[in-house]
């Protein structure tokens, strides 16, 4: 039990939340960057060998595009299939082999980049689906090789929908990341449990999920200003000028 | 410039496979504009697909400018299809873009240096009447709009033939004619070789040199327009000129008379009056601009016995009109 009255209660509050956000931060920041690296790729080439996709026969054989699609669709339903918190346990070994370590909030970074990966390329190939067929034509009919429709076509109309996607993964791996605390990973889920769960402070447990809101509500925020920035279509209300006329008669009117 | 020999295509595994190509041959003229009509499902938008092999045919070749399209992939392909433009129904041009920079793409993939793409693009804008739209993005374009940089992107890269896939079926009547219009003058100006294909007559009518009927995947009637106003019981020309079915409500003749070029002003009727004392009736014209030129049909029932009717049919067949004998035994 922690006592409030104690002289040094509220400092010592602060600095546990200071290094516990800068932990998840760390550990969140890190994994994303691996998803994204490593997830896009995977969501094109998802995409890319499906049948009649961009990548159907990779040198030329249509079996080996197969085998190829068959084997990422396993692994990212595997992925997403097991439990975060077991998958951190059974990836021990291979965040050993990586990192020599299996502890530590480097070390949660593997396993958080291994759930967060696939999670992220289904975005990814969610996103890249939806371009319309017709531009991918398009660019063929021009003579545009399919790595050219994957750099000028593909991933930058789909760029507004991926973007969301990092905003929802980011989400999705601070959420994850408040288990690492099995791993002595730290961070403020670490904090919510071990001071406000098993040491009853409430004031440690309405400070993490405070933090943790106003964290995703930013990045939430962002990714949607971002997104929107980036599609210039005129489809959304905030965008269409009768929308913007109307906003701009509002201080006159009012 | 573009050959098209015996093509054949089937969609379909399994059940019974739809033939949407059934041994079509086709011959675009250099420097031509060639329409291809038909109802949807006629086959058509897979006959222009494989001019620049985005579908392939089971059986048959293309030749574009001389080298068969059909036997090539990979990068001969691609170049290939650098030389052949294709505008779209419904634009597809990259939203993430603008105007410049859709019309760059084609630049891009083939490689060519920025100063000479931004060169290259504000020349062809220039050309489709957007010179002041290139900041823009196609969201904030008209349909209109959209297809001149539809046909700019197409343009941009020098082709030698255009495809258009019925680049205005999705255009109101006036913005129709003007992109058409456009068709028309970069034919005439970069002596560019237009395939087209479109379900409307208008299209055909307004710029099109030669035209073909597609039906259930087969070419059912093909020919120079010019011919084929003057070709009897011409479906094409029974488009052209829509005088609709033959009224038959008594044992009167009935003939159609098309007029073209130098037989456009025959004083027919008065001819026929004053000459054979017939007293015609007109149940129908149409008069046409086919590819700059007035043309026009008329329909007219000629009442009396048949048997007085021979002569005067074929006085008008001696001096080069066409005449149909819609009903009737005169012919």
């Amino acid at each position: 039990m922690i006592d409030v009255n104690a002289p040094t209660f509220w400092s010592d509050l602060v600095d546990v939340l200071l290094v516990a956000t800068g932990q998840t931060l760390y550990m969140v920041t890190l994994s994303l960057l691996i998803t994204i690296v490593v997830g896009l790729p995977l969501g094109v080439v998802l995409v890319g060998t499906e049948p009649g996709g961009l990548f159907e026969r990779p040198f030329g054989s249509r079996a080996l595009g197969i085998a190829l699609n068959r084997t990422l669709e396993f692994i990212v339903n595997l992925g997403r299939a097991v439990p975060f918190i077991i998958l951190m346990i059974a990836l021990i070994p291979v965040t050993r082999l990586i990192l020599g370590t299996f502890i530590g909030t480097g070390a949660a970074v593997v396993p958080l980049s291994a759930v967060a990966i696939p999670f992220f390329a289904r975005m990814v190939e969610i996103a890249l689906k939806e371009v319309d067929h017709g531009l991918v034509e398009a660019a063929d009919s021009l003579g545009a090789s399919s790595w050219q429709i994957v750099a000028k076509v593909l991933v930058p109309e789909a760029l507004p929908s991926i973007v969301l996607g990092v905003s929802t993964t980011i989400t999705s791996i601070i959420n994850y990341s408040a288990m690492a605390g099995v791993i002595a990973a730290g961070g403020l889920g670490d904090v919510a449990i071990r001071y406000g769960y098993q040491r009853y402070s409430g004031i440690h447990m309405v400070a993490v999920i405070i933090i943790l809101f106003v964290l995703v509500m930013i990045l939430q925020g962002v990714g949607s200003a971002v997104a929107r920035k980036l599609s210039h279509r005129s489809s959304t209300p905030a965008e269409s000028p009768v929308f913007r006329r109307l906003l701009a008669r509002e201080p006159r009117g009012g | 410039m573009i050959t098209i020999s015996s093509l054949t295509k089937s969609f379909g595994s399994g059940g019974p496979a739809v033939r949407a190509l059934d041994d079509v041959s086709l011959e675009v003229a250099d420097g031509t504009i060639f329409g291809v009509i038909g109802q949807s499902g006629a086959g058509k938008s897979t006959l222009i697909r494989m001019v620049n092999q985005l579908e392939r045919p089971d059986s048959g070749s293309v030749t574009v400018a001389g080298r068969n399209i059909t036997e090539l992939s990979g990068r001969e392909l691609r170049l290939a299809r650098q030389q052949i433009g294709m505008i779209f129904q419904h634009f597809n041009l990259l939203n993430h873009r603008t105007v410049q920079g859709n019309v760059e793409l084609g630049l891009e993939i083939i490689g060519t240096d920025p100063a000479e793409r931004r060169r290259r693009t504000a020349d062809i804008l220039e050309l489709v009447g957007l010179g002041a739209k290139a900041r823009s993005y196609p969201a904030e374009l008209s349909g209109g709009q959209k297809q001149r940089v539809g046909i700019a992107r197409a343009l941009a890269g020098n082709p030698r033939v255009l495809l258009s896939d019925e680049a205005t079926s999705a255009l109101d009547p006036e913005t129709t004619r003007s992109i058409l219009d456009l068709i028309k003058t970069i034919n005439r100006e970069l002596n560019l070789t237009v395939l087209l294909i479109t379900h409307e007559m208008e299209v055909v009518k307004r710029i099109c040199d030669s035209a073909a009927l597609l039906e259930r995947g087969r070419v059912v009637e093909q020919g120079s327009i010019v011919e084929l106003i003057s070709r009897p019981g011409s479906r094409l020309a029974g488009e052209l000129f829509p005088l609709g079915p033959v009224p038959d409500s008594n044992a009167n003749t009935i003939v159609d008379i098309t007029f073209s070029g130098g037989t456009a002003d025959s004083p027919v009727i008065s001819q026929l009056a004053r000459r054979h004392g017939i007293d015609v009736s007109i149940l129908g014209a149409v008069i046409e601009h086919i590819g700059g030129n007035q043309a026009g049909r008329t329909r007219l029932e000629l009442p009396g016995p048949a048997h007085l009717h021979a002569l005067p049919i074929a006085e008008l067949r001696a001096q080069g009109l066409l005449v149909e004998v819609m009903r009737g035994q005169a012919a």
